[in-house]
C-alpha cells in the first residue's frame, strides 16, 4: 500500500534529477510570456522545454525574451531539437544549446522525417542520439511508439524515452496505448508520452498505463483559456498517478457483487 | 583609413568599420551585451570564456541563437 508518506516521496528521477512534478510543459503558442508563465506556474512543472532559434539582430535593447520571465534557476530547461530533419543538425543545436545555457546538458532529442506530419525519423533520432551521449549529453528523446526503437535507445544510454501519443500537435489523444504499454513493461529509464495528449482524461489515461511523466504544449497554450487547462492538466496528472500507484479494480462484463449489503433488506 | 570587413551573420551579411574585432566587440556593435545568446562561427562554437579574445574575421559566417517558446 502507498501511503501519504510514501505518496510525498514520489518522485520523478531523470539522469539523477528529482522533480516533483510529472507534468513536462512547452512554452511555444502561447499569446505572450506572461501568459506563458501564468500557466507554467499554474501547471506546477519544473520542466519547461525551449526551441533553440537565431536571434534577432537590431531588436529593441530592452525588448524582454522568454529567459526574463521563466528564469533557469527556477526551472530546468529541456531545450529541443525542434524543425531538424537530420541527426547532424540536432546535434549541432544542441551543442549551442549547452553553450546557451552554461553547460546544462539535460536536453531533448528530436529529429523529425516529414513537415507534414511531424513524425519522428527514428534512424536519424538513433545516430543522434549516440553521438550527443558520447558528447556527454543527457539525452531525453522524442520517438515513434515503436517499442523496438525505444529499447534501443535506452540500451543507447538514453535517461527518458519519450513516445508519442499521437502527432505533434494534434491533440488526438492515445491512439496506440497498448504499445505504450509494452514500452512500459520493457524499459526501466523513464517513459513520458509526449505529443497527442489533448485533454486532461488524455493525461490521465498515460498516467494511468504507468507512465512516468507526460510533455505537453499544444493542449495548454491553444485552450480557450490555456491558464485554467494548466490547473486541469496538474490535477489530470496527479489524478491518473495516484489511480495508477492505487491498482486499479478489475474489470467484469457484469457483477453479481453490490456496494450495498445483500441482506437487511425490508419485507 | 579603415578597410571594412564582411560577415554574415544569421544569413545576412554586414559591414564594419574595422579589419577584425574580438567577439566582445563585435557584441557590443549588435547591442546584445545584456542578452543570453551562443555563438557559432563558421560551424565551430565560440565559448563565452574566450569572448575577449576570440578575433572575427573577415568573411566568417556566425550564427547566434537564443532560446524561445517552443515545445
Amino acid at each position: 500500500m502507498v501511503d501519504k508518506f510514501e505518496m510525498n516521496k514520489d518522485e520523478l528521477i531523470i539522469a539523477g534529477r528529482l522533480f516533483r512534478s510529472r507534468l513536462l510543459i512547452g512554452t511555444g503558442k502561447y499569446r505572450d510570456f506572461k501568459e506563458t508563465r501564468a500557466a507554467i506556474d499554474q501547471s506546477a512543472s519544473e520542466i519547461v522545454t525551449v526551441a533553440i532559434r537565431r536571434t534577432n539582430i537590431g531588436q529593441n535593447e530592452n525588448e524582454q525574451s522568454l529567459i526574463d520571465f521563466l528564469p533557469p534557476n527556477e526551472f530546468t530547461y529541456l531545450p529541443n531539437t525542434a524543425g531538424c530533419y537530420s541527426a547532424d543538425d540536432a546535434i549541432r543545436t544542441l551543442h549551442l544549446a549547452r553553450e546557451l545555457l552554461d553547460g546544462h546538458n539535460l536536453v531533448k532529442l528530436e529529429v523529425l522525417g516529414d513537415p507534414k506530419t511531424l513524425y519522428p525519423n527514428v534512424v536519424e533520432t538513433l545516430k543522434a542520439a549516440a553521438v550527443l551521449i558520447k558528447d556527454g549529453f543527457d539525452v531525453m528523446v522524442y520517438t515513434s511508439d515503436d517499442p523496438i526503437i525505444a529499447k534501443q535507445l535506452e540500451d543507447i544510454g538514453c535517461c527518458a524515452i519519450m513516445p508519442l501519443a499521437s502527432l505533434i500537435g494534434s491533440g488526438m489523444g492515445i491512439l496506440n496505448p497498448w504499445n505504450l504499454e509494452i514500452i512500459i513493461d520493457t524499459l526501466s529509464v523513464p517513459v513520458i508520452v509526449d505529443a497527442g495528449v489533448g485533454t486532461a482524461s488524455d493525461a490521465a489515461i498515460a498516467m494511468e498505463l504507468g507512465c512516468d511523466g507526460v510533455l505537453m504544449n499544444t493542449a495548454i497554450a491553444t485552450a480557450r483559456d490555456p491558464i485554467m487547462m494548466a490547473g486541469a492538466m496538474k490535477k489530470a496528472i496527479e489524478a491518473g498517478r495516484e489511480s495508477f500507484l492505487a491498482g486499479r479494480m478489475s474489470k467484469k462484463f457484469y457483477s453479481a457483487s453490490p456496494s450495498s449489503p445483500v441482506s437487511g433488506l425490508i419485507k | 583609413m579603415y578597410s571594412n570587413m564582411k560577415i554574415t551573420i544569421n544569413g545576412n551579411i554586414r559591414e564594419f568599420g574595422y579589419e577584425s574585432m574580438t567577439a566582445d566587440q563585435l557584441i557590443v556593435e549588435l547591442k546584445l551585451t545584456s542578452k543570453r545568446f551562443a555563438i557559432e562561427r563558421n560551424g565551430e562554437i565560440m565559448p563565452k570564456s574566450l569572448f575577449k579574445q576570440f578575433k572575427i574575421n573577415d568573411g566568417d559566417c556566425l550564427e547566434i541563437v537564443g532560446a524561445v517558446g517552443g515545445g
